[in-house]
């Protein structure tokens, strides 16, 4: 079972409905009983940082998803939940994350249209990440945010697109992956993502 | 690199899509639902949805309709039509929606915009303004286009940018459902003056028309109901077009 964080930021429901179009056997849930057993973890979001941390620490799911991690289970987070991954964020001051990728979350350029908002290409930069499995180089996903994750070790970078600037679109460390896009609002190519993170934790 | 994005608005009353000329003559042309599916195989990047009733038993109506959509579709949709609080925009932010369209509301409530922008995030906030044109400069109509407002367009669209709004969806009431072309002058003069992605709404009647409005007119998007209702173009021979003028579509 995939279990999809509930911690009320946004339209996680549409992460579920993408996995039950798969048949992946997948609950959204914030029990930590349920995250300690699952076969691998997704952490979507949208909104701002600062309060999707306090929704995570809060009830301490925060805790549980590191715990998670040390023992090898597997982590998707999406778009904020990519962020929140990472040690610390600029968006409204400095905020700390959950540190399981070392890095930085910083804002756009002051001169691009900002949200980055709609269909981009990734550049496969580890064609070893499973995520990739199947995926075309400069494949189109769909994207909506206004700061992006500067991981701090390059060999975390699996991933790029260019706005601006080249800016790091998936990232992966371990068991831990991470998509700046909505791979469950990228059309096909999103689903077969979704899908190589079910079959990398064993979910058919 | 960003695509250009081609988004299908399908008008909803009472839960079924109609079309019409001028506003007029209503015909149904099918499900929410099946008609979403269908653009988005086509390669629709986005759709629309605006409920153009707008009662309170249509909005139930929509909360619903917009769960079968969700469940159906993996690309994004905006939906609109007589939204006016934050729990409205709630509800169809959790039946599934990406992104909710206010216009009227934005107007009236000046907290709504604002509000809204913090409690779900900028980026599914979109801002519709309907501009109609006064000698060199466009004013802010709403309630469907019968109401003017003392707002300038321009300043309107700086307004709500300020106030949080993540994009603009932006219509010429001049030229809706004219088929003869956008209002460039108004999309780049609105596109010029803020920093969020705007969409041109009004006026499509073929390839050239979006190909103008993405290059002189500015727009990150181009929004268009009755080519593609009509089946007088499709999106794909539309993004084709494009392609080949060199503009990045995902094809």
């Amino acid at each position: 079972m995939i279990a999809v964080v509930d911690y009320r930021v946004g339209n996680i429901r549409s992460v579920l409905t993408a996995l039950n179009r798969l048949n992946v056997e997948a609950a959204l849930t914030d029990d930590p009983d349920e995250l300690e057993t699952a076969d691998g973890i997704i952490l979507p979001g949208v909104g701002a940082f600062a309060a999707a941390m306090d929704e995570l620490r809060n009830p301490g799911l925060d805790k549980v998803m590191r715990q998670a991690v040390q023992r090898g289970t597997p982590l998707l987070g999406i778009c904020l939940g990519m962020q929140v991954l990472f040690s610390k964020s600029e968006e409204h001051g400095e905020h700390s994350g959950l540190d399981l990728i070392a890095g930085r979350v910083k804002r756009f350029d002051k001169n691009l249209t900002v949200p980055h908002m709609g269909w981009n290409q990734v550049e496969i930069a580890r064609p070893d990440c499973p995520l990739f499995d199947g995926i075309e180089d400069e494949s189109y996903f769909y994207f909506a945010h206004s700061y992006c994750a500067a991981p701090a070790e390059e060999e975390a970078v699996a991933g790029r697109t260019e706005y601006g600037t080249k800016f790091c679109s998936v990232a992966w460390r371990g068991t831990v992956f991470a998509t700046q896009f909505h791979p469950e609002k990228s059309g096909e190519c999103g689903e077969h993502m979704l899908g190589n993170f079910a079959d990398f934790c064993g979910e058919e | 690199m960003l695509a250009r994005r081609i988004i299908p608005c399908l008008d909803v009353k009472e839960g079924r899509v109609v079309k019409g000329t001028s506003f007029r003559g209503l015909r149904d042309a099918g499900h929410p639902v099946e008609t979403g599916a269908k653009y988005s195989r086509e390669g629709a990047d986005e759709l629309v949805f605006l409920d153009i009733t707008a009662t309170l038993e249509s909005r139930e109506t929509m909360v619903d309709m917009v769960r079968r959509v969700a469940d159906r579709l993996s690309i994004p949709f905006t939906v609109g039509g007589g939204i006016r609080k934050t729990d409205d925009m709630a509800r169809l932010l959790a039946a599934g929606a990406d992104k909710v369209s206010i216009n009227t509301a934005a107007v009236r409530d000046d907290e709504l915009v604002s509000e809204a922008s913090r409690t779900f995030g900028s980026q599914c906030i979109v801002v519709a303004i309907d501009g109609l044109k006064q000698d060199d400069s466009w004013q802010v109509y709403v309630e469907s286009g019968n109401t003017p407002t003392d707002w300038d367009a321009v300043e309107w669209a700086r307004e709500v940018e300020r106030r949080g709004a993540g994009e603009i969806l932006l219509t010429s009431i001049d030229e809706d459902g004219q088929q003869t072309g956008y209002d460039i002058e108004f999309t780049a003069a609105v596109a010029d003056a803020v920093s969020i992605p705007v969409i041109a709404s009004g006026g499509a009647g073929g390839p050239q028309d979006m190909y103008r409005v993405l290059t002189d007119g500015r727009a990150d998007a181009a929004l268009a109901a009755s080519i593609f209702h009509y089946e007088t173009y499709s999106i794909e021979g539309v993004k084709h077009y494009l392609s080949e003028r060199g503009l990045p579509v995902r094809l």
